[in-house]
C-alpha cells in the first residue's frame, strides 16, 4: 500500500498568508500529502477555513492542529475541555515536569513536544513513556533543532534524541516525527526526513512510520472521534430512528 | 579485490542564486563530515561527476554502503557559499546512462 506522507508541525503563522502560501506549495511540491500549521487558541475560525483552502488548492488534507503551552496542571485540563472538540490534533508542549507527566496520563493528548534543547529540562524519560504508553499520547521530534543547531549543540540534541527515541521504542509508544519550520527552504522531502532519523537512532520501517502511518493514525483516530455518529472506538450510529 | 559497487545521485539545488562548484562540493563535503566525521567521509568515496549551475542540478557518486549516510548528510544542508539552500534527491541509480534516463522520464 502507498504511503501517505505527513508532516503535522509547519509553524505557519496563519495571520501570514503569502508564507502559509508558500509553506504549503513547497510540502505538497515535496510529496506531503497531510499537513497541519500550528494553531494558537486566538486562531479564528475564519483563518482555520482560509489555511483549509490553500491546502485544498494544492491538493493536501489539513489538519487543524494546536499546541498547548499551560502553566499548570489546571491550566492544561481547562484547556483540554474547551479544545479537544475544536482540533484534530492537540500538542502539549512540555516545559515542566509536572506539564509533562498530567499530558502523558490524559487521552485527549495527542503529541507530546519537548522542545527544550537543554538535556536537564527535557523531561522524557521511563517514567513519562510509562505513563504514555498507558494514555494515547504519540512521542514527537521536530527535525528542525538538527537542521539549525552546529557542533557541540547539535551532538548533545542528537544524544538526547537517541535515548529519547530509545525509550519511546521500547514503550512502544507511536513516534511521529516533523519537520517543526517556519521557512519553506528547510522543509525536506519525506524520504530525506526518513533517512535523518537514521542519525537519532529511528531506521528502515520505524523511520517510513513516522512520517507516514503513525501521524496518519492519530488524525483518523481523531477524525473518528469528531465525527457525527461516534460512541466508543469500533463503535457508531449508523442509523437513527424509529425504524431501527 | 572485490569491486566496490557505487551509486550515482541525481540531486536538485533549491536555492535562489545558483552557487559555483566549488562551493557547491564544500557544502556537501561540509556536511557529511560534520554528520559522519573524517573517518565515515572518507568511506563514503565521494565525487562530483557534474554540476549544471543554470539549471541547478548535480551528479554525485558515492559507495553503495554509504549511500545512506550520503543522503541524510546531503538533507542537512541549509546554506551554501553563505546563502540559504537545500539539496534534494531526485534520483539514485547504478549508472550514469540509468540515472540520465530516470531524470528525464
Amino acid at each position: 500500500m502507498k504511503r501517505v506522507f505527513s508532516d503535522l508541525h509547519l509553524q505557519a503563522n496563519s495571520k501570514d498568508k503569502p508564507l502559509t502560501q508558500k509553506l504549503v506549495s513547497k510540502a505538497a511540491e515535496l510529496g506531503y500529502k497531510m499537513v497541519a500549521t500550528q494553531l494558537t487558541l486566538e486562531t479564528k475560525f475564519e483563518e482555520i477555513r482560509e489555511v483549509k483552502a490553500i491546502c485544498a488548492d494544492v491538493g493536501l488534507d489539513f489538519v487543524s492542529r494546536v499546541d498547548l503551552r499551560p502553566g499548570s496542571q489546571e491550566e492544561l485540563l481547562y484547556l483540554l475541555r474547551r479544545l479537544r472538540r475544536r482540533f484534530e490534533v492537540i500538542c502539549v508542549v512540555c516545559e515542566t515536569k509536572e506539564i509533562a507527566r498530567q499530558a502523558a496520563k490524559d487521552r485527549r493528548v495527542d503529541l507530546l513536544n519537548f522542545p527544550l534543547l537543554d538535556y536537564r529540562r527535557r523531561f522524557f524519560d521511563r517514567a513519562e513513556a510509562e505513563l504514555a504508553s498507558a494514555g494515547a499520547a504519540g512521542f514527537e521530534v521536530d527535525v528542525k533543532p538538527i537542521l539549525v543547531l552546529e557542533g557541540a549543540a547539535r551532538v548533545r540534541f542528537l544524544s538526547c534524541l537517541r535515548r529519547e527515541v530509545a525509550i519511546a521504542q521500547e514503550f512502544r509508544l507511536p513516534i511521529v516525527v516533523s519537520s517543526g519550520v517556519s521557512e519553506p527552504v528547510l522543509l525536506r522531502k519525506p524520504r530525506e526526513v526518513a533517512l535523518l532519523s537514521s542519525i537519532f537512532g529511528l531506521t528502515g520501517d520505524a523511520a517510513l512510520n513516522a512520517i507516514s502511518r503513525n501521524p496518519v493514525k492519530v488524525v483518523g483516530r481523531n477524525r473518528e472521534k469528531l465525527g457525527t455518529g461516534f460512541v466508543a472506538p469500533g463503535i457508531r450510529i449508523i442509523k437513527q430512528g424509529e425504524d431501527c | 579485490m572485490k569491486r566496490l559497487k557505487r551509486r550515482y545521485l541525481g540531486l536538485q539545488l533549491d536555492v535562489e542564486k545558483a552557487p559555483g562548484e566549488r562551493d557547491f562540493m564544500d557544502a556537501v563535503w561540509t556536511s557529511v563530515t560534520r554528520i559522519y566525521g573524517e573517518y565515515g567521509a572518507s568511506l563514503t568515496s565521494l565525487a562530483l561527476i557534474s554540476y549544471d549551475s543554470e539549471g541547478r542540478t548535480g551528479v554525485i557518486r558515492s559507495n553503495l554502503a554509504a549511500v545512506e549516510n550520503v543522503r541524510a548528510a546531503l538533507a542537512t544542508i541549509t546554506s551554501i557559499g553563505g546563502k540559504a539552500a537545500a539539496v534534494h534527491v531526485l534520483a539514485v541509480s547504478g549508472t550514469i546512462k540509468a540515472l540520465r534516463q530516470n531524470l528525464e522520464s
